[in-house]
């Protein structure tokens, strides 16, 4: 006998590999394992073949991959004798599935073993078929598990009926066939198969109007009366659960009778009264019963109304949620769920144990109380359940804090009886759970404050008073930090003072102040520094005795190693110090940001409601899709004589009104008005955010484009990395313009680059005592790749050059090609010219290298002269 | 409907695993370390049903193990832990007061009793008895064939002498 195929007893493999210490002994002891069983399998050992594929399934089960035994099952299923066979199909259920083509190499098989006279093989190849079956297998074998429907011994037809299941799934035009074989399997007495069947039929309505109707007509009296019968039989020990007997069953044939009666009312008449029994009559003390009360709830609340009924359903609910059971709990508020859709009034007067649910331990509960709660939400009760919600955000834990927030956000806003309510909730989620608030929330709260021009005073120093006790909270940092850039005047003025509120005293610094401890607040991410950043600068107008002091933080972001933070801070102290005619105009106030537009915006990414079925968490969607034209230039809406600006509506409105775009979203619309050209640089300028540079003619754009090289070659001289995405462009050798006078610069319109990119000197590429070769470089615009080259030829000698050829070579990564030249005669002191294209495919990383050979005849004799060119330009 | 059955331990390790929906090889791997993570660290008084990617999973701690079960949101969570434990005291009357190392040296077994307790994802039988008395045929078949099979080799090994 092979001496690796004898190996070791199962039992002692799985002794090997539990008394292994560490992952890596039991990966040896496995490999070891598997490499015999390998071995065995090449050399076909019949003996051990069930004990290799048992050490296989266990192998499997500790995760290793087993795919080499597949084809031992088939071969074991094919086998004769009972024992073999038994191994064979438990190894196939566990080694492959449906979707393995393996699987269909044993059809054959099953179908002899439906066939078989031992019921126990029968049942073998039932359950395989059950468990793992294909379409296609379940079309070429229906036929024997129709026929196994009626087969002498119950425990193959409840296997067949369970079977059938699978097949109708998975072939839903079979399932005519199964619902005559079916409704004659409900009459019978034996437990399994009536269960079963019941689970059969139940299946079959959900895929066939034709069985519903069937069944429906044929079979509800005959239900209610097998129901009727467990009901009140007497105690029988086999299928006692409890002091119950058989619930599975009960539960089975409640079910079912629920599809039944659901959108008919003659069905639902005929089960009412055993519905009530089941109702009143179930203990339930224990789980078994609670089970059944429940499913009898379920199906209450689905058939055709019946008042009575519906009352009795609540009223177990009610007693379910006041359970002090976990799951009692879980499945009432899950059924309460179901119940808003049919009695929201009923599901209402549970509201106060509900909401105590939310606080629940059982992170379970809690989430499924808080969904209930979100539907529970109307106009009329929204103040104290929110009130009550924001009062448990201390409490939560982390991981709820998330999910509540988004509910508590989304019910203020759908809710929100009038602004300043709106406000001072959000303001108190921001404060206890910012970190949490998803972006477009926070984006809303700043438009609607933006919008009650009444309540200005009031929410920005509510803002300020909050951020002075949080500051760990950014999102609550961010509309604070904006609000006081905008209203800071209104802050240290107490304008719009409301009676409710208690005076404050701000001064021009304090509020300052609070603005410099979000930009140097090391938490703070580069968004809340930007907006700092913006705010400041608006600040600086506002409080003419603070100018000096903004100025000097905003240098201090003068030396930030985010490029952004760089480029802006230059840029705000550049008006700061030689711009104060216009500065008053540039920090004017935002102008009132559209609701309509934002809210129309906002509705355009959100899920349309909240499903009530599933119940899950209510997502509003993160980000606002990037429309490509953002009108950047709407940041600060010059008067508007000033600058005509683009319509809001196609852009990015968020991005507008924030105007903090990190992202790369394209140059903004050029105004293609070139006197004021200027104005829109500088709207250009005060949005935080690269632009790339489009090749756009208009000459704000380039204007633009250029400024972007001056900050990109600024940035490069000082080594700094350029965190921004700055295009090709950013390469080319600009003018280095001092970025000082960027502001300077737009009167005189530097519009160097224009239409063809940077320009590259022209070099000389070959020369010898006879003959020079000069390049002239020229690219096209579009594509950085590509370089046409012009080569002149220039004759050194007193002589005629006659068949005149230049070759050249080019090593993989470039392609060349070389049109003619322009004479193959060079004529003494002349010159002659040819171009060609090179395309580099690893331009940026790799520069231009070329070889080249020029043959000619000089006075009747040839001549041959090579040589190589590496002085091209680098960015070629 | 069942979509799957998982019997992991307190330490995480897998014991059974039944699959009645199609999950690849790698799916069943992430799935068992992502619930592993979300059922073994939950308290003991806290409810047996935790939602799980659009499904429902029921999980009951028997001594060492965690009985899982994966269904759908509309399903039975009451009567899963019905099956549970029905599956347990079917495996405790077979092995005669059922442990964890039971399941490990004879998971075939155990798979054959939940072979004969679920079919397709949908419970098969609700009398423990008649579940009892199959697995019983059925060894007996094993076993008569083993002693056929035993004898046989005999009466070759001896007339080859």
């Amino acid at each position: 006998m092979n001496p690796f195929s004898s190996g070791t007893r199962l039992r002692d493999m799985i002794r090997a590999i539990r008394s292994c210490k560490t992952a890596a002994e039991e990966r040896a002891v496995v490999r070891k394992e598997c490499a015999a069983i390998r071995a065995a399998i090449s050399e076909n050992d019949q003996d051990y073949r069930h004990r290799n594929l048992a050490k296989l399934m266990f192998i499997h089960m500790l995760g290793y991959p087993t795919h080499f035994g597949q084809m031992e099952c088939l071969k074991l299923i094919a086998s004769s004798g009972f024992p073999e066979k038994r191994i064979g199909y438990l190894a196939l259920m566990l080694l492959l599935d449906e979707r393995q083509e393996v699987l269909m190499l044993v059809t054959n098989s099953l179908k002899q073993d439906l066939n078989h006279s031992n019921q126990y093989i029968i049942g073998l190849a039932l359950c395989a078929l059950g468990n793992i079956c294909s379409a296609e297998m379940a079309r070429d074998l229906a036929p024997e598990v129709e026929r196994l429907l009626q087969f002498r011994d119950p425990n193959i037809r409840k296997k067949a009926a369970l079977c059938s299941i699978r097949i109708i799934k998975k072939v839903p035009d079979l399932a005519e066939n199964f619902i005559n074989p079916a409704a004659s399997l409900l009459r019978e007495k034996h437990h399994g198969v009536l269960i079963t069947a019941v689970q059969l039929c139940t299946d079959l309505c959900k895929v066939s109007s034709e069985a519903l109707e069937y069944f429906r007509e044929k079979c509800t009296e005959g239900l209610v009366k097998t129901l009727k019968d467990m009901a009140n039989s007497s105690y029988s020990p086999e299928y006692d659960v409890a002091g119950i007997t058989d619930p599975f069953l009960h539960i089975r044939l409640l079910k079912l009778l629920r599809i039944l009666g659901q959108g008919d009312p003659d069905a639902s008449d005929c089960m009412n009264d055993i519905l009530a029994q089941v109702a009143t009559k179930i203990e339930s003390n224990k789980n078994a019963g609670n089970a059944i009360l429940y499913e009898c709830v379920g199906t209450i609340m689905s058939i055709e109304d019946n008042g009575g009924l519906r009352v009795l359903a609540i009223n177990i609910l009610g007693r379910f949620l006041s359970n002090r059971d976990n799951n009692i709990r879980y499945v009432a508020l899950n059924m309460l769920m179901k119940a808003m859709t049919v009695d929201a009034q009923a599901v209402q007067r549970h509201r106060a144990t509900i909401l105590e649910c939310v606080k629940d331990s059982d992170a379970s509960i809690r989430k499924k109380a808080l969904d209930l709660v979100y539907l529970l939400v109307n106009e009329s009760n929204v103040k104290p359940l929110t009130k009550e919600l924001i009062g448990y955000l201390e409490a939560s834990d982390q991981e709820f804090k998330g999910v509540l927030t988004d509910k508590i956000c989304s019910l203020v806003e759908k809710f929100s009886p009038e602004k300043i309510w709106y406000i001072d909730q959000m303001l108190k989620v921001l404060s206890e759970a910012g970190s949490f608030v998803k972006d477009e929330v926070w984006h809303a709260l700043i438009v609607v404050i933006s919008n009650a021009s009444d309540l200005h005073g009031y929410s920005v120093r509510a803002l300020y008073r909050a951020s002075q006790t949080t500051t760990e909270q950014e999102s609550l940092v961010r509309v604070a930090v904006w609000c006081i850039g905008e209203y800071g005047d209104i802050l240290v003025n107490n304008v719009g003072m409301l009676d409710i509120e208690e005076p404050i005293t701000v001064t021009e610094s304090d509020a300052v102040d609070a603005v410099e401890v979000a930009i140097k607040r090391h938490t703070s991410d580069l968004t809340t520094k930007a907006m700092a950043l913006i705010a400041l600068l608006k600040l600086s107008s506002r409080f003419p005795s603070c100018s000096a002091r903004i100025k000097d933080i905003i240098l201090q972001n003068k030396q930030s190693f985010v490029l952004e933070l760089q480029q802006r801070s230059i840029e705000f102290n550049c008006i700061l110090q030689k711009h104060q005619n216009v500065r008053a105009a540039l920090v004017e106030r935002m102008p009132v940001l559209d609701e309509a537009t934002f809210s129309g915006r906002r509705a355009g990414s959100l899920p349309t409601s909240v499903s009530t079925s599933t119940g899950t968490a209510h997502n509003i969607p993160n980000g606002i899709a990037k429309p490509a034209a953002a009108p950047v230039a709407d940041l600060l809406d010059l008067s508007s004589d000033d600058a005509p600006a683009p319509s809001s509506s196609g852009g990015d409105f968020l991005q507008d009104l924030l105007g903090v775009d990190l992202s790369t979203a394209s140059a903004p619309p050029s105004a293609s008005q070139p006197p004021k050209g200027g104005t829109d640089v500088l709207l250009d300028l005060l949005s935080i955010g690269t632009s790339p540079p489009a090749q756009s003619s208009s000459s704000a754009s380039d204007i633009l484009s250029s400024i972007q090289d001056n900050t990109a070659s600024l940035a490069n001289l000082n080594g700094l990395t350029s965190l921004s995405p700055l295009s090709a462009n950013g390469n080319s050798p600009a003018s280095p313009a001092p970025v000082m006078d960027l502001l300077d610069g737009f009167g005189p319109s530097p519009q160097k680059n224009e239409e063809n990119g940077p320009a590259y000197p022209s070099l000389v590429a070959y020369e010898s005592s006879s003959l020079r070769m000069s390049f002239n470089f020229s690219k096209q615009p579009g594509n950085p790749q590509t370089t046409l080259i012009q080569a002149t030829f220039t004759n050194l000698s007193p002589n005629v050059y006659n068949d005149f050829l230049f070759q050249a070579a080019v090593p993989k990564f470039l392609q060349l090609h070389l049109d003619p030249a322009s004479s193959n005669t060079l004529p003494a002191n002349g010159s002659i010219s040819q171009s060609m294209k090179v395309t580099n495919s690893q331009h940026g990383k790799k520069s231009l290298v070329m070889r080249i050979r020029i043959a000619y005849k000089m006075n009747g004799k040839e001549v041959l002269e090579e040589g190589q060119v590496n002085n091209f330009p680098r960015d070629l | 409907m069942i979509h799957f059955v998982l019997l992991i331990s307190r330490q995480g390790k897998v014991r059974l695993t039944k699959w009645y929906s199609p999950y690849s090889q790698k799916e069943r791997t992430k799935v068992i370390r992502e619930l592993s993570g979300v059922i073994l660290t939950r308290g003991p008084k806290l409810c047996n049903f935790v939602d799980w990617r659009g499904f429902k999973v029921v999980y009951k701690r028997y001594a060492s193990l965690y009985f899982c079960m994966c269904i759908d949101q509309d399903d039975n969570e009451l009567e899963v832990l019905e099956i549970i434990h029905h599956f347990v005291e079917i495996l405790d009357r077979y092995f005669g007061s059922v442990c964890e190392l039971d399941l490990i040296f004879n998971f075939h077994k155990a798979y054959y009793i939940l072979d004969e307790l679920l079919l397709a994802g949908e419970l098969q039988e609700s009398s423990k008895k008649t579940i009892a008395r199959l697995i019983a045929a059925q060894d007996s078949l094993v076993e008569t064939a083993k002693e056929q099979a035993s004898s046989i080799s005999n009466i070759i090994a001896q007339a080859t002498k």
